[in-house]
């Protein structure tokens, strides 16, 4: 295993403060997604009526409700990879910049 | 049997020349790969050079298996809504790999997700118990594409079982042996615009006979079969059952080492978040395409006839595509199918063959010290062993019912893989007994309470009653494998483990020393 250890102290501080942001970020939208996907699931297995309203003529609101899982699964990973790809990475930066001064 | 006005079941010319076309094509594209494949980075991880977009697509190739696209196609032409229970449990895994695994994957391991396990605890014994996790996730899986492909495509093409299965593999070898990586990520890429660009035809077809109103197509499935088609029906009856195939679809998702081992085809951790968020898109597009389809089926096609042709609604895809677009279409359709089923099987020994040469033969019979031209031969060999071998398993399974397999599979991937791969990354403590301890719970429970769950005890093996009264034992199995590996990792505590663990966390979140 190569030694990676980067040459410079690293600033504690400000990286144990990335961990926790990014953790933060990381958490809310995986318990988004977890309460969404098994609250559907509870409603399927305890209480399967309620999917079965009717909205209209001839369509229950388990439909729309399902095909916005799957919309709501995608736009997580979406505002994720913009947190990541903007925000995160600069910190990321900025960490490796102050390591790098040292 | 009523007779069915169909030609599938017939060699039908069109689908032999898109077949034949995608054949030469990918092996074209084999043998330009092939003069790159010689180092192990070009091998297993296609040199590190797929973009982010190009690996959302192979991703979603990976996933997108032709049991899902005609397998919930049929379920939704057969139960209506339930199959889209089916459809959303496949997605949501996916933000779950972006928000806790993509980026620690790709900043610290190599090849395999055994390299992140492994980081920083006693090498030898973790390579051995995740390697054994990663193995049977990838036989179990193999063995129920094989078979199901051989099955397949006798009802397609009317081919024999036996043939069918000998090209797949054969094919299949030849991608991976010759092309490695690059080749198995170009055939992914080129199958999933294939499915994506099939399945949205199909819809468009679907959508001009409703006068493009989903309100229509509903309105006159629930004319013929009742509003019950629209809302959930016996499908999930046991509540836990529920709930533990959910987990098990979820995690599994996270923990199936085809999919974990695309992370490492890309340059860096920016480029992997963008192909999880492509791979996401596509995959859920996907679905509600196969919904429309099923749905489609139903109505245009009837649930009388797609019955007829096969219990399990498999052939509603193709009746439809023979329906909407005739025997053209029905022929791009088939040989789109044969296409997929290539492309996941290559995936799927190509990340066996690694765990065999890179996690097994190199970090544990060689102590790591072994020359990169060996490393890829012995891979070469895996490669053309784990062939040979699905294969003969898929002979040996012929005319069995492998459905449990696809189960098992992700709950191994669930149990076995995943917590131990979650606990490595985040938890400081984290020991080697304790990873040996989870992944072995999470493996033993996993196959033996599917064994005596009521999909084995009572479906294959005829007995009256179940023993587990669960369909799925991930609810069990994952559970116990994150409390094996905590109780493992208090009794046998490994400092130098721990002690590694700060320089871990630097590589693992600001990507330092990542290949």
């Amino acid at each position: 295993m190569p030694t990676d250890r980067p040459k410079g102290s690293l600033d504690a501080e400000m990286f144990q403060k990335l961990v926790v942001r990014k953790w933060k970020v990381s958490l809310t939208l995986a318990a988004i997604m977890l309460v969404a996907y098994y609250g559907f699931i509870l409603v399927l297995a305890f209480a399967k009526d309620v999917l079965a309203y009717k909205i209209g003529e001839h369509l229950t609101i388990g439909i729309p409700v399902g095909m916005l899982l799957i919309v709501l699964a995608w736009a997580l990973t979406g505002v994720y990879v913009f947190w990541a790809n903007s925000s995160y990475d600069k910190s990321v930066k900025d960490v490796l910049k102050s390591m790098r001064r040292d | 049997m009523d007779q069915i006005a169909t030609s599938i079941g017939q060699p039908n010319i069109t689908s032999i020349v898109f077949f034949l076309f995608f054949i030469c094509a990918t092996l074209v594209i084999t043998y330009y790969a092939a003069k790159k494949s010689r180092s192990a980075s070009q091998f297993y991880a296609a040199g590190r050079s797929v973009t982010g977009w190009q690996n959302g697509l192979a991703l979603a190739g990976d996933y997108m298996s032709a049991a899902s696209f005609l397998g919930i196609a049929g379920l939704v032409s057969l139960r209506g809504y339930d199959g889209l229970i089916y459809s959303i449990g496949f997605l949501v895994g996916w933000p779950i790999i972006m928000f806790l695994i993509a980026e620690p994957l790709r900043n610290l391991g190599k090849y395999t997700f055994v390299d992140v396990v492994a980081y920083r605890l006693s090498q030898k014994p973790i390579r051995i118990a995740a390697s054994i996790g990663s193995l049977m996730t990838v036989c179990f899986y193999l063995i129920a594409q094989m078979v199901g492909s051989g099955s397949l495509i006798m009802l397609i093409f009317g081919m024999p079982y036996e043939l069918a299965v000998v090209i797949v593999g054969m094919v299949m070898i030849m991608y991976v042996l010759f092309g490695g990586m690059l080749a198995t990520t170009w055939v992914q890429i080129i199958k999933a615009v294939l499915l994506l660009g099939g399945a949205t035809l199909m819809v468009f077809l679907i959508l001009l006979h409703f006068g493009f109103s989903y309100g229509e197509m509903f309105k006159q499935a629930a004319l013929t079969y009742g509003d019950g088609v629209l809302s959930p029906g016996g499908l999930v009856t046991n509540p836990w059952d529920a709930l533990s195939l959910g987990i098990a679809l979820m995690f599994g998702t996270a923990g199936l080492p085809h999919i974990l081992m695309r992370f490492y085809t890309v340059p860096d951790a920016k480029e992997a978040r963008k192909s999880v968020f492509y791979a996401t898109g596509l995959i859920g597009y996907f679905y509600i395409l196969t919904f429309t389809i099923g749905f489609g089926a139903m109505v245009i096609v009837g649930q009388d006839v797609i019955a007829a042709m096969d219990s399990g609604g498999n052939m509603a895809a193709l009746l439809l595509a023979e329906a909407t677009g005739g025997t053209v279409f029905l022929g791009f359709i088939a040989a789109v199918a044969f296409a997929t089923i290539l492309a996941v099987v290559a995936g799927l020994t190509l990340s066996g063959a690694s765990t065999l040469s890179h996690d097994l033969y190199v970090s544990v019979f060689r102590s790591g010290k072994s020359s990169e031209e060996e490393e890829v031969k012995v891979a070469r060999i895996a490669t053309l062993g784990l062939g040979v071998v699905a294969i003969a398993l898929g002979l040996a399974f012929k005319g069995q019912n492998v459905a449990f397999m696809v189960g098992l599979a992700f709950a191994i991937a669930a149990s076995a893989n995943f917590p131990a791969l979650l606990l490595s990354i985040l938890w400081r403590n984290f020991s080697t007994f304790g990873a040996a301890l989870s992944i072995g719970t999470g493996t033993t429970l996993a196959v033996g309470l599917i064994i005596i769950s009521p999909t084995v005890w009572v479906d294959i093996l005829h007995n009256p009653m179940a023993i587990f009264p669960l369909r799925n034992p991930a609810i069990i199995s994952m559970t116990a494998a994150f409390a094996a590996g905590y109780l493992g990792s208090k009794l046998r505590p490994d400092p130098e483990a721990s002690r590694r663990y700060e320089e871990q966390k630097i590589r693992n979140y600001l990507g330092v020393g990542a290949e």
